[in-house]
């Protein structure tokens, strides 16, 4: 039997930047109002493109940060990295107003949370940020339950939506400031068996994040992982 | 085309780098979006099916037997690396294809792999010293991340579809769209006209 087929084809729109925001001293949010809104999942992205005057492009995945909602808005954040082209430009030269190019939301099913089971979610430095719409989609339906959230930053500092993360529902692990690295003991009193795991950061942290999660006994089949940037 | 205010592009541009790729140099992302399988050589297979004569599979060992094949050459991820000069030891996917026996209705195959990937090709893409099943990359057996013990690779196309931990090929008489086909990306990902997502 063959798979059910359907192509979606996504045409790239041009956005506004409604506002930017410092989420810590290397990660900036930009609000976007999109012209074409589509409905995405939490845990999709999307591809911003940069045009030089010469035709040169540039394009790059970030992951959408807001719930989904209706609006016709969504907020990516992202980090400045050292030398890095696109997060460099996003960080250093847009301001509110202006235009950028974008394509999506790209990325269904695999890692996208839809709302309705339960999930675990871990992620690292950047990582969070499609977690932290998994968890914002699961407050504003009213079923923070479903999910949990751990998080690992090096300080308070570099925790990314500082003031909006604290509930029940997360927990921080900082690794430089506060007691070390995300352990076995950390992940297993969270695993409540059956449920989706999310795990979003560098390779490095991804690897070791699924390692742990099988020490504790999570099947490796309910782990998916999105892994951001070059290799460690 | 819609210029981006205040952006100029700071690479400087090589000539072997296609449209909105950069050079990784050193580095080798690992971008894929599964758990890295752990897969035992001891029983990892590489199969043909489908629109074939004969279907075959080949063990670990087997398919070493094969007459080996190499590339050396450059490589191209669609989330914009690129890297220059690599070489990959493996088996010629013409040599696997002529052991199976592809029937005329041929057109296009499935790409199978151990994690549950898929993805498609057109055949054409795949024959004619194309495209190779790899288990060495720069003399060293493939790592687990970078799709060990075996990858296809398909260097004229984006790398999505040179599938990790590949298991086999499976032939058809259309084109079914893989994993990342589905949701978004492009069929045959060609990066020197940047086909990266449908309607490219
Ligand atoms: C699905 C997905 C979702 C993502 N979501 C997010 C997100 O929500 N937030 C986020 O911040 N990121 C996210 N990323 C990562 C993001 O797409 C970019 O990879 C990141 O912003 C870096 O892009 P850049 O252009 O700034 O850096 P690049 O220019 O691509 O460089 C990356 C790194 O390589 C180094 N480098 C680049 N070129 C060279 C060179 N020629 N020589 C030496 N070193 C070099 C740079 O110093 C830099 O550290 C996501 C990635 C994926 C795949």
């Amino acid at each position: 039997m063959s798979a059910p087929t359907h192509r979606k084809t996504l045409r790239w729109q041009i956005a506004r930047v409604l506002s930017v925001r410092d989420e810590t001293p290397s990660a900036r949010t930009f609000r976007l109002a999109l012209p074409d809104p589509r409905p995405h999942l939490a845990g999709q992205h999307y591809v911003v493109r940069l045009t030089a005057p010469d035709g040169y492009t540039a394009s790059r995945a970030y992951s959408i940060a807001s719930a989904p909602s209706g609006d016709p808005e969504i907020e990516l954040t992202v980090e400045r990295l050292p030398d890095g082209e696109v997060s460099e430009f996003l960080h250093d030269v847009v301001e509110i107003g202006d235009e950028l190019e974008v394509r999506g939301p790209i990325g269904g099913g695999f890692f996208a949370w839809p709302g309705d089971t339960p999930a675990l979610l871990v992620g690292g430095g950047s990582g969070v940020v499609p977690l932290m719409a998994m968890l914002r989609h699961a407050r504003s339906i009213g079923r923070p339950d479903l999910v949990r959230l751990v998080v690992s930053a090096r300080t308070e500092a570099d925790l990314y939506y500082a003031a909006e993360l604290p509930g029940p529902e997360t927990t921080v692990v900082l690794t430089r400031s506060g007691r070390g690295r995300l352990t076995a003991a950390d992940l297993a009193p969270l695993v409540r068996g059956g449920e989706d795991v999310f795990v979003c950061g560098s390779p490095a942290f991804c690897d070791t994040v699924t390692d742990l999660l099988a020490a504790v006994g999570v099947p490796v089949a309910s782990i998916r992982t999105e892994r951001f940037g070059p290799s460690a | 085309m819609a210029i981006t205010r205040g952006f100029t592009g700071r690479r400087a541009r090589d000539p072997r780098l296609p449209p909105g790729q950069y050079d990784a140099r050193d580095e080798w992302p690992v971008l894929h979006i599964e758990s890295t399988p752990s897969l035992d050589t001891a029983r990892w297979t590489f199969g043909i099916e489908g629109l074939v004569e004969r279907p075959v599979s080949w063990s670990w060992d087997e398919i070493h037997a094969l007459p080996r094949s190499r590339y050396a050459g450059d490589i191209h991820c669609v989330t914009t690396w690129s890297k220059f000069g690599m070489t990959f030891d493996g088996v010629s996917v013409d040599t696997l294809l002529d052991a199976a026996g592809p029937l005329p209705a041929a057109t296009h195959a499935e790409i199978l792999t151990h994690s549950g990937y898929t993805t498609n090709l057109p055949l054409a893409d795949l024959t004619g010293g194309k495209a190779w099943v790899v288990w060495d990359a720069d003399g060293k057996p493939l790592t687990r991340e970078h799709g060990g013990p075996a990858r296809l690779l398909v260097p004229h196309l984006y790398f999505w579809k040179s599938a990790k931990w590949v298991s086999g090929l499976r032939l058809l008489d259309h084109d079914e769209p893989g994993f990342w086909e589905r949701n978004g990306y492009h069929d045959r990902g060609d990066p020197w006209s940047e086909q990266r997502y449908q309607g490219d």
